[in-house]
């Protein structure tokens, strides 16, 4: 009797079954949600590695370590890898089934089969799309732009394939989500009340079932003209180039905020916490979230400026652009004054999260740059949209992932690293500033170039 | 307050002069308006900046935490705060959209009488064709290296480019040979168009200052796509008339020679050069017309649409006019040939 009720008293998700196989069969949230973290840090790792390739091959002027089409790989893996692989999955695949459920007061998501299937999908699509590195690799960046990545070769095949299954990934949780949020909800837990973790999941995951089937369709499309020579893109068999530009930017934007929304979640959630205050304007921080959403399926032609498309076609999407511009600063403003009168606690998730707002509002304000025509003509396809970007997605995704995932492990463990915290944060910003500069610098020597390389004039 | 708006102006004014100092040097009156909305987005970026994180860090600093039990107050919104903050933003924003609108109209329409250069992209390389036939391509120095092309243009003049993807090797039947995206960049223009397969599109600029200016390709095209370049030459007119006559230049002008097509692949048995009907439309004055297509809609009658008009006859048939009647020339005219015929058609006044 008294063991089975110490027995009880001990039981965990963690140690109520044990075995790799208990694992890789559970229908539990949490369960999942571990099994999501282990593949994503995984796939940071690999996508880390090809970073550093970048880096190190950039370290002198001309070739250090690699050719020019090894260079073409290994910038495409590190991009599809970060994007598909890292970015997208982190905040609502891992953190999300962790604590969706629990937030609202539910036992489990609405479907446990299809969420353990949905991480299926995640490694059988990153397996396709990594096989493609044994068919001599895909050169064509992470936005697949056609006609250059229609080549008939089997690494693009591949890539597309295994984008196109892990997409379904994505599609699956994103319908989990919204279900359980409507179906699950604890008696008397409003959607007004819900937490704004879930808020951010819910609008997320709105986005991830619409917006991803057309990325799958998309890619589907490349494959088959990859394999059968059918003309959808490539102009000598009838096709339109732009086209695929069209499709995949009405996924990728939308996608942008897959990567953004999530955090912004997180972001409310330690701010709070660690100022120990109610957010400032709730009702605020909720609807825009869901405002971005729906904005965010309209603007993908700021990507397309210079692509051939009309004059007017670029002057509504860069209306449209400026309009997801002002939920954006609205959160800013709200996380700000929450920390006004409040009791704030700078432990490491805190630095995380203040050092968020530091690298998001680059972010920000460099995509007002690239949202405004006339200086997008002069940056885009420059380091300044890889500075931009990164702005957001590494000093706003994968920060609001690290300062989250900190208060998983116990508390001794961040406090000493909070000591060296200040300094690693200092250097992540100066990577990215350095790339905006970079950007107008090299601009600059561009324009001297004769003079100060002594190119031949 | 009302000496606020100047404090800010005199913000402003270092701000314009600082910040076109992180750009190429503008030699376009384009460049220069690029660089004014330019420095006012960082001048706005950065009093943003400042209020957001400097709010930030001062609150962190009055508002840290003195012991376990500290007095948090509750505050849930404040409906005022938060329209000043959504609306000045929007107001910023608005601005700079109409502001960005206007320099992009400009970037986008180029005044009459430009000069027109075709230009040629294809991996990994420039080419330049003047209407009088002259052609401009990359060469080899006698060190062997790559001197790339140089597009020689007149200062103050407006230049428009009408610009093409290409194969590697002209008439080739690899299918790996396939013409890609490239995307013409001049920093000091601050301007940029892509090169799409199976289309023109145009853009121009008007060098101001005599000088040397590079053009990059920014679409990735493959493993030579960071040493495609090109150069643009800007000199006075007279010596830009001495060079484009020099040696080097045509046989032919790009108007004759497709006059001559006109005639060898018996486009003359069905569109007449002087106005009168035969079987299709005749090509006298229809440059630059706008015309009825056939089930509904117009088209103008521009490069793109002859283009397609000779590759892909039935695609838009003018109105009153037989279908399926014109045989497509599709393989039987090279890319250059087209352009021939185009020039040729834009003399017909
Ligand atoms: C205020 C909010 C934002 C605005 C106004 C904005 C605007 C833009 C614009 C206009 C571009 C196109 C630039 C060009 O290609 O010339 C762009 C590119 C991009 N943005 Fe943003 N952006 C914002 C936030 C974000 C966020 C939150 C993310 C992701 C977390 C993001 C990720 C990206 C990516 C990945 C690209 C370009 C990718 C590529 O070309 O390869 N942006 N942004
Ligand atoms: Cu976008």
């Amino acid at each position: 009797m008294a063991t089975a009720t110490a027995h009880h008293e001990n039981s965990n998700y963690l140690n109520h079954e044990k075995g790799l196989w208990s694992w890789l069969t559970t229908l539990d949230h949490k369960r999942i949600g571990l099994l999501y973290f282990i593949t994503v840090a995984l796939f940071f790792l690999v996508g880390g590695i090809f970073a550093l390739l970048i880096r190190t091959e950039l370290y002198s002027v001309g070739e250090t370590i690699m050719t020019a089409e090894q260079y073409a790989r290994v910038m495409t893996y590190h991009g599809a890898v970060m994007v598909f692989l890292v970015i997208i999955p982190g905040i609502p695949a891992f953190l999300g089934n962790f604590f969706l459920p629990i937030q609202i007061g539910a036992k489990d998501v609405a479907f446990p089969r299809l969420n353990l299937l949905s991480w299926y999908c995640l490694l059988l699509g990153a397996g396709i799309a990594l096989t493609s590195l044994f068919f001599g690799g895909a050169d064509t960046g992470w936005t697949f732009y056609t006609p250059y990545s229609i080549k008939h070769s089997p690494a693009v095949i591949c890539m597309a394939l295994g984008v196109f299954v892990a997409g379904f990934s994505s599609i699956l949780t994103g319908l989990n989500f919204v279900v359980t949020t409507h179906k699950l909800r604890a008696p008397g837990m409003t959607m007004n009340r819900i937490p704004l973790f879930v808020w951010a999941l819910y609008s997320t995951a709105i986005i991830q079932v619409l917006a991803t089937p057309v990325l799958g369709i998309t890619v589907l499309l490349l494959a088959a003209e990859n394999i059968f020579g059918i003309g959808f893109f490539d102009p000598a068999l009838g096709g339109d180039p732009v086209l695929f530009q069209h499709f995949f930017w009405f996924y990728s934007h939308p996608a942008v905020y897959i990567m953004i929304l999530p955090a912004f979640g997180v972001i409310s959630e330690l701010i709070t916490t660690f100022a120990r205050k109610t957010i400032f304007g709730y009702t605020a921080i909720a609807y825009s979230s869901l405002a971005i959403a729906a904005v965010s399926f309209f603007v993908w032609g700021h990507h397309m400026f210079v692509s051939g498309q009309s004059e007017f076609a670029g002057i509504v999407f860069s209306f449209l652009t400026m309009l997801v511009g002002v939920p954006t600063a609205i959160k800013l403003f709200n996380w700000m004054a929450t920390l006004y009168k409040g009791s704030i606690n700078l432990s490491a998730p805190m630095l995380y999260a203040l050092g968020f707002m530091f690298l998001f509002t680059i972010g920000g304000v460099t995509g007002i740059f690239l949202a405004t025509i006339a200086t997008d003509v002069h940056f885009h396809d420059t380091y300044f949209v890889v500075a931009h970007f990164h702005y957001v997605m590494v000093g706003g995704t994968l920060m609001s992932i690290m300062g989250r995932d900190l208060l998983l492990v116990p508390e001794n463990v961040w406090s000493s690293l909070q000591r060296c915290l200040g300094t690693c944060f200092i250097r992540v910003h100066l990577r990215w500033l350095q790339r905006h500069v970079l950007s107008a610098v090299y601009s600059w020597i561009a324009g001297h170039a004769p003079s100060l390389l002594r190119l031949p004039a | 307050m009302s000496f606020k708006p100047l404090v800010l102006l005199s913000l402003l004014l270092p701000g314009v002069a600082g910040a076109s100092t992180f750009m190429p040097p503008a030699a376009t009156v384009t460049a220069g308006e690029v660089d004014s909305i330019y420095a006012f987005l960082l001048i706005t970026s950065l009093v943003s900046f400042i209020i957001l994180i400097g709010g930030m860090i001062f609150f962190v600093f009055k508002y840290k935490r003195k012991s376990a039990t500290d007095k948090t107050a509750y505050i849930t919104h404040d409906h005022t705060l938060e329209f000043v903050w959504s609306f000045i933003p929007f107001l910023i924003f608005m601005f700079v959209f109409a502001w960005g609108w206007k320099i992009y109209h400009d970037m986008r329409h180029s005044p009459e009488g430009a000069l027109e250069v075709h230009v040629m992209a294809k991996k990994w390389d420039w080419r330049f064709l003047y209407k009088n036939g002259k052609e401009v391509t990359s060469s080899l120095n006698d060190k062997g290296q790559k001197e790339p092309a140089t597009m020689v243009v007149p200062v103050g003049k407006p230049v428009k480019l009408i610009m093409a993807s290409e194969k590697i090797s002209a008439g080739s039947t690899d299918p790996m040979d396939r013409p890609v995206l490239h995307s013409f960049f001049l920093p000091a223009a601050r301007i940029k168009q892509d090169v799409v397969p199976g289309r023109y599109t145009t853009m121009w600029f008007q060098l101001d200052q005599p000088g040397d200016y590079w053009v990059f390709c920014t679409e990735f095209c493959g493993s030579g796509h960071s040493a495609m370049k090109a150069r643009i030459s800007a000199v006075p007119m007279a010596d830009f008339e001495k060079w484009l006559a020099a040696e080097g230049s045509g046989e032919m002008s790009l108007a004759d020679k497709g006059r001559a097509l006109y005639s060898s692949k018996a486009c003359a048995g069905c569109h007449s050069a002087d106005g009168t009907r035969v079987v299709g439309p005749s090509f006298k004055a229809s440059w630059g017309k706008s015309r009825d297509v056939e089930g509904g809609g117009k088209v103008t009658v521009d490069e793109n649409y002859v283009r397609e008009s000779i590759l892909n006859p039935n695609a838009k048939v003018a109105a009153g006019y037989p279908a399926g009647v014109m045989p497509t020339f599709a393989g039987q005219l090279s890319d250059d040939d087209v352009k021939a015929l185009i020039e040729f058609i834009k003399t017909l006044k």
